[in-house]
């Protein structure tokens, strides 16, 4: 118990300077001069918008990735200070005084600075000597196009720390494994490797493919562990529990933590509002919370509602009706019912309102108690304003031919009767007797003659319908469709029995009290569907590029320009390590198959452990380049060379695992070692040239004139640019 | 019946010897232990005589030379593999010794007597004429009904009869299973005279049964082929029947086979080179013999059928290769084996699965453009070389003028494939997109409103005029572009594209030619080979937009309704130079100019096959769905979600539905799942080291229904558990498809809401819409 008194207390301290000094370089080399240019550099103008809306806490929709990479930037403008109050508009724009900028490009500089010294963990926990690891340390302190990216308020390099983060880790799991599982280091790293896949998913969805990645290195060291006819059953359980519960279960929870977090901050309303659910928006301070709040919660007969399609495509809109009639005949000749025109219309209107009648009765008001309206009632629809019932019947739709017209019905005293019957179908009800309820309820309005179902078809009316959206009875129903979807959206029960006090009525705002929520879980679902699936429109960029550019640095971003001086910063790799890697990996796939290809005849060129480290580098490093560079060849989105920068970094790791290979084991003898260590050394300070040649270009900080950036524009296809008049 | 012949299949079954490597198996199938169960006394003799206990090294030698297909046994079998054979050293060399004992033990086993042998092949063949007779009988059942088209019987139909007509057309899939369809067509008589405009056309007198007839026997095949596929896999006659009766009366494979449709056909394929693909594995203890090398060849032949009729095909190349080179990997690291050899089994398969069926590919290719030599629907998607081949069109022994000159009308075609031509018409651009000037698209039929005159950018005098010289068009300079039908200009400005919004609008403005400075193009020779002249055909020219610097290019985007979906046309202000943005000039008219001949422009045979391909993959991109259609997403499919209605939809229509038979489709979904969960306990335990009998490599029912049948009870009992069980599955399948045969056969009166429908109480899921 009294240990310590028995004997001394000893901390032993073991710092490998090598790690340090790296580090302190790498801190020189991302954080120098930090805060220049004190403008708006590329990305950050889109990345600023969103820490911008956190600042506010406004709710904004972002489909470019999980929230915890804007959530980081955030951070930093909160440390920094910043109150959000900057228009994020242009590029180059000068940053305002209140604008922290340092804090808020500190955290990417941070991790950018340290990937250098994890670089060098990595390369030796993969048990390759510290040469080795030195080199892979250098060669990414001195990577141009890392160096840019990191010292912005960009997510590549919070991404990049995440992936080495998930990929040291899970090494140093590895290594512990031989000597002492379970131990409490074995479970931190176990642990740290779930939290830094999950962090690194967090930020951009492209960390799922390092995460994969991960997942699969450990699968296939868990299926060895099953085949340890040592280890008890027992243990080879709990072996495998422990993986499942850190990399499986303990992600999960951090994912979802991030969108809990991301939905407490941002709790207030705003511009993406209406791409949300009706519930979602009444979910959120101010909007429509203010409107719907106190709104009766079931709808009965009598009851004032808008209804609101669920689709949502192309604009979220209303069902709504207005006195002029459709056109007698179309421009193609088509005839029409001539009745009132129904549509879908995107703005808030008085017009909007429709009331929900009981077809036995002829009341348009709530009796008390109100008589709720449940799933399978036969309701007609009465257009607020006109009084004119909701009506379908087999006449062709304006603009869909294959669907029936929807119009509110007029007696012309012809051959067409009203067929203004609907029942009343709940999409997402739980029991078959289920209320109609507002917001929540998601209906569909199912015609009684024709069996047609009400739609919004998405098409724009035109100039006689005041290009409002088409809505259609739909007789051809395959089945669930968003677009046949409706709910109740803002909801009062009416009171006044005559057309003119319930027009006064309708112009009134709802209120009455009854307060709803949503649960975090709904919430979460739906901010990551509709996040998925928003589409950006596909715009083409004039620094756009494909994946075949990358490997051989065929294209280069132009970040930002001085606007007095020729000075700018671009995004450009280091030619000679960018190339150089790429060899390396070639020769390493190459190697592999010889080599597997020989073991298969049972010729073995290595010793079993080092042909176990030069598989495992391998498959973390080739494989983390193929993992985070292949798919980009099936994505359909506008690329930029900032996308490759992961990939680059696991290929810039194997290319001292393939050096200090080629000198261990295909030098043969001591001369032919030494001379590829000069070789290497030659090469490496070519490397330090060319990144010392384009450090202007990194760090902007140097105007050059235009005869010296000319000669800068070592490829044809680099944009370097060049100011004519200066 | 079909009760006496099972119990006939069952004796079969126990008595069966396959050949080849069977013995040690069947053998060992029978002396399975389960705790506290007595040793069926049937492979007693068989035991004494291998005096062989030990079961791991038989698994070895079926696993060694079995090479199962990756279906059945593969992911065993290569875990295995991979166990033992994974470390270098002299394991491998131990390894082969027990197989040599195996095998000679396999050959010294007595074999039965001849009487029985006889009896039991010629039951084989009993069995396997009645399962195709059975499959011929349900698919040829009511094939002529309904008398009128069906679904994509319209688009195929027509095809064939563009074959028997000669008229070049285009179409997403490759021409095999089209021409096929089209020589039985001819060959039953069909003329080719129909002209199958849209599903629902009554056929008449014309004669299509031929085409029918032809799709369902393929079909018909699928059933025998699948048969003897399991057959071979799983050596067990109960598993055999149970698949041969499962697809048998699924609805969905039956419907499928009763039209004119490259369904029937490509499934064929993929099944015959399925079942070729596993004969030739269980020839693979003797190499280089003769059903080797046919089965071999037979599977690339089916290879290229399967990738001749559809691009789908692909998916069963990749199992096959997949196959293949698992196959090679373990033939190359049996030590027993020379490299020579293994060279020679590698050009083998070489020879056979790469260059035999892409010879194939390419000559069903050579048919077809053979016999497509006239202009058909399908010229404009083609480059202009490719359709002066095609006689009747315009430019089939054509002479036009050689070098561009002012005043001389042309077209101008973009040099992406399946663009088209440049076109305008007499439309606006409707409000709120661009200028309200006139529309300016892509169009890739050939049409008056594609022509346009070239002038000089300052004067409007008709250069046509005999009395002015003949002035040709050079690189770099400044040009208008006229359209001929409506004396616009071809024009451009600072407004946004309709679709691609960071580029330019493109329009047609101005009266009778006179228009502003925004018409003005500076046109330019890329790569300029033929001098500063200007070539038709040849030369690939750029438009520069002079005012905005931008350059003309389409960008591949449909146009909405109001651009009739043509192709958009913008203004591109980046530079990089894509095919997009490049064209060439194809007709060319100038009475003062003299024309030559355009025989020079033939293009050879790999031209014209790596162009169609480029036109096919486009098609393929370009394929989406139109705003009423529906279509079903992928993960609908193996549950059954929704069918199809080929035919009618009224009560008083004749009804035909595409939906499988959900009692198969469910049974199959169960089967996958149970197999994988099987597949990974056994693969856990064999990783623990557990010993497994070796019945768990059989098909998944057959085997489970055994081993329930053993752990439950003695001999005889289990015997007849698993005849029951087997009996069931069959009767289950057969009386679900009487319940729902009235969907693939058609049925006519009300629908399936109304109680006195056929199908009244079976819609089981609400997307059912019957």
């Amino acid at each position: 118990m009294l240990g310590f008194l028995q004997r001394p207390v000893v901390v032993t301290a073991d710092i490998n300077l090598n790690v340090v000094a790296l580090t302190a370089v790498g801190l020189l080399s991302r954080l120098w001069r930090l805060s220049y240019p004190r403008a708006v550099v590329f990305d950050e103008v889109y990345y600023g918008q969103y820490i911008s809306f956190y600042m506010k806490r406004i709710f904004f929709l972002d489909g470019s990735g999980p929230p915890l990479g804007h959530m980081l930037l955030a951070l930093g403008g909160y440390l920094g200070g910043f109150d959000g109050n900057f228009l994020w508009n242009r590029i180059g724009a000068e940053y305002s005084s209140n604008v922290p900028v340092w804090s808020l490009r500190l955290l990417p500089a941070l991790a950018g600075a340290l990937s250098v010294p994890m670089a060098y963990q990595i390369v030796w926990e993969l048990r390759f000597s510290h040469c080795a690891a030195m080199g892979a340390a250098l060669l990414v302190l001195i990577e141009n196009a890392l160096i840019t990216q990191a010292r912005l308020m960009l997510l590549e390099s919070v991404l990049i720390f995440f992936n080495l983060l998930a990929v040291l880790s899970y090494l140093k799991l590895c290594n512990s494994q031989k000597h002492g599982p379970f131990s409490l280091s074995w479970w931190f790293w176990l642990t740290l490797t779930g939290v830094a896949c999950s962090c690194a998913v967090g930020i951009k969805y492209m960390g799922v493919f390092t995460y994969l990645l991960v997942l699969g290195v450990a699968a296939v060291h868990a299926w060895h562990l099953i085949g340890d006819r040592t280890l008890s059953n027992v243990c080879v359980l709990c072996h495998l529990l422990a993986r499942a519960v850190a990399l499986l279960v303990i992600p999960v929870i951090m994912y979802l933590l991030f969108f809990y977090v991301h939905l407490v901050l941002l709790c207030r309303s705003g511009p993406h509002d209406q791409i949300m659910s009706s519930a979602f928006q009444a979910s959120l301070e101010g909007g429509l919370a203010r409107i719907t709040q106190g709104q009766p919660l079931e709808v009965a007969y009598g009851s004032q509602v808008t209804l609101r399609n669920v689709f949502g495509k192309p604009v979220p809109c209303w069902l709504h009706s207005h006195q002029n009639t459709y056109p007698m005949i179309y421009e193609n000749g088509r005839g029409s019912s001539h009745q009132q025109q129904v549509t879908c219309y995107p703005f808030k209107d008085v017009n909007n309102w429709w009331i929900v009648k009981d077809p036995g009765r002829h009341q348009l008001v709530v009796n008390s108690p109100p008589r709720p309206v449940r799933h399978g009632d036969i309701v007609q629809l009465v257009h607020g304003m006109t009084t004119r019932l909701l009506n379908t019947h087999d006449v062709a739709a304006p603009l869909s031919p294959h669907s029936q017209e929807v119009s509110c019905y007029i007696d012309y005293n012809i051959s067409m009767p009203a067929q203004n019957l609907w029942r009343l179908d709940i999409v997402n009800r739980e029991s078959s007797t289920e209320v109609w309820k507002t917001i929540l309820s998601e209906v569909r309005f199912v015609h009684v003659n024709t069996s047609a179902i009400l739609k919004l078809s998405g098409a724009h009316l035109p100039d006689w319908g005041f290009r409002q959206l088409e809505v259609v009875g739909e007789k051809l129903s395959p089945g669930y469709h968003e677009s046949m979807v409706w709910n109740v959206e803002e909801h009062r029960y009416g009171r006044s029995q005559e057309q003119k006090e319930r027009e006064l009525e309708l112009h009134s705002p709802t209120q009455m009290d009854l307060s709803r929520n949503l649960s975090f879980m709904a919430r979460f679902s739906e901010l990551q569907w509709r996040m998925l699936t928003v589409r950006s429109d596909d715009s083409e960029h004039k620094y756009s590029s494909t994946p075949l550019d990358w490997v051989t640095l065929d294209t280069n971003i132009a970040y930002w320009l001085h606007p007095t001086t020729s000075a700018q910063i671009h995004l450009l790799g280091n030619i000679v390590i960018w190339v150089s890697a790429s060899l390396a990996t070639v020769v390493y796939a190459l190697l592999l198959c010889w080599y597997l290809l020989r073991r298969r005849r049972s010729i073995c060129d290595l010793p079993e452990d080092s042909w176990l480290r030069w598989v495992l580098a391998g498959a973390l490093c080739a494989g983390g380049w193929a993992v985070n560079y292949l798919p980009f060849f099936l994505m359909e989105k506008t690329l930029f060379l900032y996308h490759y920068l992961p990939a680059l970094t696991f290929q810039i790791l194997l290319l001292p695992v393939v050096l200090q290979h080629i000198s261990d084991h295909l030098c043969r003898s001591q001369l032919q070692r030494s001379l590829f260590s000069a070789l290497v050394v030659a090469w490496y300070s070519c490397a330090c040239h060319v990144f010392n040649t384009l450090r202007p270009l990194t760090y902007g900080d140097k105007s050059l004139s235009p005869g010296e950036l000319r000669a800068l524009r070592w490829k044809e296809s680099w944009d370097i640019l060049i100011r004519k008049h200066q | 019946m079909l009760c006496a012949t099972s119990r006939f299949l069952a004796a079969t079954a126990l008595r069966a010897q396959p050949r080849g490597r069977g013995p040690a198996l069947r053998c060992r199938r029978r002396e399975l232990h389960f705790p506290g169960h007595p040793e069926p006394p049937l492979c007693d003799f068989l035991t004494g005589q291998l005096g062989r206990p030990s079961v791991p090294a038989g698994r070895r030698a079926i696993l060694r030379r079995g090479r199962m297909p990756p279906a059945v046994g593969g992911g065993l079998a290569g875990s295995e593999l991979r166990a033992r054979r994974g470390r270098c050293g002299s394991q491998a060399a131990r390894a082969v010794s027990p197989d040599v004992a195996v095998e000679a033990a396999a050959r010294s086993h007595k074999q039965p007597a001849p009487g029985s042998r006889h009896f039991e092949a010629a039951g084989r063949w009993a069995l396997l004429a009645l399962v195709t007779l059975l499959s011929f009988a349900t698919r040829f059942h009511r094939l002529d009904e309904p008398q009128h088209i069906c679904w994509d019987e319209t688009h195929f139909g027509k095809m064939g009869s563009y074959y028997i007509n000669r008229t070049f057309f285009f179409d997403v899939h490759p021409p095999l299973g089209k021409m096929l369809i089209g020589l039985a067509g001819y060959l039953s008589g069909y003329d080719g005279t129909f002209s199958f405009q849209k599903p629902g056309d009554k056929y008449e007198h014309h004669n299509y049964m031929g085409m029918r007839g032809f799709c369902a026997s393929l079909g018909s095949l699928l059933v025998p082929f699948a048969y003897l596929t399991v057959l071979e896999l799983s050596k067990s006659l109960p598993a055999a029947l149970l698949t041969a009766a499962l697809l048998t009366f699924d609805t969905g494979c039956l419907t499928l086979s009763q039209y004119i449709l490259l369904d029937p056909i490509l499934m064929f394929f993929i099944m015959a080179a399925m079942l070729s693909m596993v004969k030739y594995n269980s020839c693979a203890d003797r190499p280089f013999s003769a059903p080797w090398w046919f089965w071999l060849s037979l599977t690339g032949i089916n290879l290229a059928g399967a990738l001749g009729v559809k691009f789908v095909g692909l998916f069963i190349i990749v199992q096959v290769g997949w196959n293949t080179i698992s196959d090679l990997w373990h033939l190359f690291g049996d030590l027993s084996l020379s490299l020579v050899t293994v060279g020679k089994h590698l050009t083998a398969r070489i020879l056979c699965l790469i260059v035999l069926p892409l010879a194939l590919y390419t000559a069903t290719y050579a048919v077809h453009f053979m016999v497509l030599n006239k202009s058909g629907p399908g010229d404009g998607f083609f480059s202009s070389a490719f359709q002066a081949r095609l006689s009747g069109n315009n430019l089939h022994n054509a002479s036009i003028p050689e070098y561009l000159a002012y005043g001389s009308v042309i077209t101008v075609k973009n040099l992406r494939m399946a663009i088209g031509y440049l076109h305008s018409h007499r439309h606006l651009y409707p409000e709120g997109i661009g200028a309200r000037q006139q529309q300016v698209t892509t169009y890739l039929h050939k049409d008056y409103n594609n022509l346009w005159i070239i002038k000089k950018h300052n004067t409007n005098s008709d250069p046509l005029d005999p009395s002015f010289p003949v002035e040709f068009v050079r690189h770099g300079d400044i040009i208008r572009l006229e359209h001929k039908e409506t004396s616009r200009n071809l024009h451009s400005h600072y407004h946004e594209a309709p679709l691609t919004r960071k580029h330019y609008q493109v329009t047609g403005y101005g009266i009778n030619g006179t228009g502003d400075s925004n018409d003005f193009w500076r046109i330019e020779v890329v790569n300029r080979k033929f001098g500063n002249r200007i070539k038709v055909l040849r030369s690939r020219i750029r438009f520069i937009h002079l005012v905005t610097g931008c350059v003309l290019g389409s960008s591949g985007k449909v146009l909405p309704k109001w651009g009739w979906e043509q192709l958009e046309v913008t203004c591109t202000p980046y530079l990089k130079e894509t095919l997009n943005s490049i064209w060439n000039v194809e007709d060319h008219i100038n009475p003062k100019l003299p024309n030559i001949s355009l025989d020079v422009l033939q293009p050879s045979f790999p031209e014209i096959l790596l162009e169609s391909h480029m036109v096919m993959i486009r098609g393929n991109n370009g394929l989406k769905p139109k705003d009423n259609e529906f279509t079903s997403k992928p993960w609908h499919w193996p549950i059954n979600y929704q069918g199809l209605r080929f035919s009618g939809i009224n009560d008083t229509d004749f009804r035909v539905y595409l939906l499988g038979n959900p009692v198969v489709w469910w049974l199959n979904l169960l089967s996958i799942a149970l197999y994988l969960l099987s597949g990974s306990i056994i693969a856990v335990a064999m990783q623990r080291g557990a010993r497994l009998p070796p019945e768990v490599e059989g098909v998944l029912w057959d085997t489970l229904l055994r081993l329930c049948a053993w752990s439950l009870a003695s001999s005889s009992l289990a015997r007849g558990i698993h005849t029951v069980g087997i009996m069931s599955l069959l009767l289950g399948a057969a009386y679900s498809f009487y319940l729902f045969h009235p969907l693939a056969y058609g049925m006519v009166g009300p629908l399936a809401q109304d109680p006195r429908s056929p199908m009244a109480g079976l819609r089981w899921l609400e997307s059912w819409d019957f």
